[in-house]
């Protein structure tokens, strides 16, 4: 019962995790961003599940009304995912600029060209 | 004029931030420049205003929008903090006065007016983070400043600067994210996002095992922005294939903001509960600088770039840094904060000088500057000078904090710390001895051109200030032991 209510928290630590094993373990560039993006959207749902109460209301005082979810956790995450979109933006913005100087955007073929223009 | 005083707080975040657009606008590489000159400027007035008015008031809480604290954002101002915005302040200054010349060679013509719009963006970003008291408000000034700096180093001509951007991205990305986590966990636990708030509200959530997870995740993070080894990975190439502006004034400020961070979570907030002790971070903060000393000094030596050079050397100075937040005594505080100004102005003078010397010679190996002294001799002496507080040599500014960090190392009592900040400064004097040669002894071998005067001026005043707070510490050593007996008394 306790794990079936902690589901959120679960979920939103297995895309954490997974979100980083895509950044560790891909080559490709863009691959890489996504992986950060499935991390950074998995933290959003950590904010998310404990501002919500089930059977809460929005914070409105009223006599009818008596248990509130919090809605600061969301706010929050409104500004925090515009920082996300604006990171991956720029990070797929400057794969552009890697693929135009580089000619490729997998990381072990960069590596091998810089290795070879260092000897 | 009292009106303007009392909104000093915000105008110094936000007069960057309005003067970025106007930056695109313009699109003009003289006027540009101007207006970057103008609002890094008028912060650094602003920045000195603070700190004066610090010193009667000793705490300054302006609340944004005039929603009160704990509700609201506030910004507050203290000694710590103070001190810190003037150090960025004035080198966001004194890079953007370099930059003028400089960064012509730096990076595309016409890009030059979007890289002093992100240049104040990121300025606006680090004296957010400095300067606010909430929580979620760091990583949002954070991310502004770090994304800002993915730009401005992703400009450089050589492409290895857009991989090493990239490479920051990914890092500085993951790092940030850890804090928001951590953030977001202490919210969850205490219900409160200020920071003065959270301090007496984390005594009573000591038994809860979110605490601990947060502050994982928080010392993680901060270590990545802070480049502490094993975390340093993205420092060297960001700093050395970066245009020479964003390297002077990225080695002056950025990883001083987040060891700051270290300053205001460790102590202030955690430090009443005991938490950080009972956890010995202290002990793995020791662990990792000498780590960090060690490693960095050695690589500095074998590297035949001179930025890299440098730039491993910031890796091992940071070391220094936080060996005096592991410590956790006064003199050892008081040597890590007065440390972070010496470095400030140590490194960032070193920075402009190699800018300097890659505008003069065209060439950033490291066997272009042999016989310097013969070609630049008023270079080569400024060289010398810089290169002597990064030793430590008595009469220079890099002294007096190296000498409060020993104090520490001592009162601390093991013998392997003492061993190893003493072997250490033997590999800084190895690579230092290496440059020293090819200046002095060796023959030139490279044709050198004219140095636009309004980069001698730069070092020149760069400089004189290392010699001047070597002579005259009293400033800079009342302030750090200010700061670190609040700090420890917390």
């Amino acid at each position: 019962m306790i794990s079936i209510l902690l589901l959120n928290y679960w979920v939103a630590m297995i895309l954490i995790a997974l979100g980083i094993f895509i950044v560790i373990s891909k080559s490709n560039l863009i691959k890489k961003i996504v992986g950060l993006g499935i991390f950074q959207t998995a933290v959003y749902l950590l904010y998310i599940s404990p501002g919500k109460i089930i059977g809460g209301t929005p914070p409105i005082l009223a006599d009818s009304f008596s248990t509130y979810s919090n809605p600061l956790p969301h706010v929050l995450i409104l500004t925090a995912i515009v920082v996300g979109v604006a990171t991956s933006a720029l990070g797929l913005s400057i794969i552009i600029r890697i693929k135009e100087e580089f000619g490729t955007v997998e990381e072990d073929e960069i590596e091998s060209i810089l290795f070879k223009e260092k000897r | 004029m009292s009106f303007f005083i009392s909104q000093i707080p915000a105008l110094i975040v936000s007069v960057p931030l309005f003067c970025a657009p106007f930056c695109i606008i313009s699109n003009h590489k003289f006027l540009s420049w101007f207006i970057a000159l103008i609002a890094t400027f008028f912060s650094f007035i602003c920045s000195i205003f603070l700190f004066l008015n610090i010193q009667e008031n000793m705490v300054i809480s302006y609340a944004m929008g005039q929603w009160l604290a704990p509700w609201g954002i506030e910004f507050r101002i203290d000694k710590l903090n103070s001190f810190l915005i003037l150090i960025v302040s004035f080198f966001a200054l004194y890079a953007c006065f370099f930059g003028l010349k400089s960064l012509k060679n730096d990076i595309q013509e016409s890009k030059i007016s979007l890289f002093w719009t992100s240049y104040l963006l990121c300025i606006t970003g680090l004296l957010g983070v400095l300067i606010t008291g909430d929580a979620f408000n760091i990583f949002v000034f954070l991310e502004i400043s770090s994304l800002a700096t993915y730009i401005i180093i992703g400009l450089g001509r050589d492409k290895k600067a857009l991989y090493a951007s990239f490479q920051y991205l990914i890092l500085g990305t993951m790092g940030a994210t850890f804090i928001v986590i951590a953030i977001g966990l202490l919210y969850v636990s205490t219900g409160t996002l200020n920071l003065f708030d959270l301090s007496f509200r984390v005594k009573n959530i000591v038994d809860n095992p979110a605490l601990i997870t947060a502050i994982a995740f928080l010392f993680v993070g901060i270590s990545l922005k802070a480049a502490i080894f094993p975390l340093h990975t993205w420092l060297p190439n960001a700093y050395s294939y970066s245009p020479n502006v964003t390297t002077i004034f990225l080695s002056a400020t950025a990883t001083k903001v987040a060891i700051y961070l270290f300053f205001r979570f460790g102590y202030d907030i955690f430090g009443p509960s005991d938490i950080i002790s009972a956890l010995s971070i202290g002990k793995i903060i020791i662990f990792l600088s000498l780590l960090a000393i060690l490693f960095g000094s050695i690589a500095a030596y074998k590297q035949s770039n001179i930025k890299k050079m440098f730039a491993y050397s910031s890796v091992a100075q940071i070391g220094f840094i936080t060996l005096g937040i592991g410590l956790m005594n006064s003199s050892a505080l008081t040597g890590s904060i007065s440390y972070m100004f010496a470095h400030a102005l140590t490194k960032g003078t070193i920075f402009a000088l190699i800018a300097t010397l890659i505008f003069s010679l065209k060439d950033i190996d490291i066997k272009s500057i042999s016989g310097l002294v013969k070609t630049q001799p008023l270079i080569a002496f400024l060289f010398l000078i810089t290169l002597l507080s990064l030793i430590g040599f008595p009469g220079t500014v890099g002294f007096i904090s190296k000498w409060y960090l020993i104090l520490g190392a001592l009162q601390y009592k093991s013998i392997l710390v003492i061993v190893i900040v003493a072997v250490s400064s033997l590999f800084t004097i190895a690579y230092v001895w290496k440059i020293s040669k090819l200046i002095f002894l060796s023959e030139p071998t490279k044709q050198n051109l004219d140095i636009p005067i309004i980069m001698k001026f730069s070092c020149v005043l760069g400089s004189i200030l290392v010699i001047y707070f070597g002579i005259f510490p009293g400033f800079l050593i009342n302030n750090a032991n200010e700061i670190s007996s609040i700090l420890m008394s917390r």
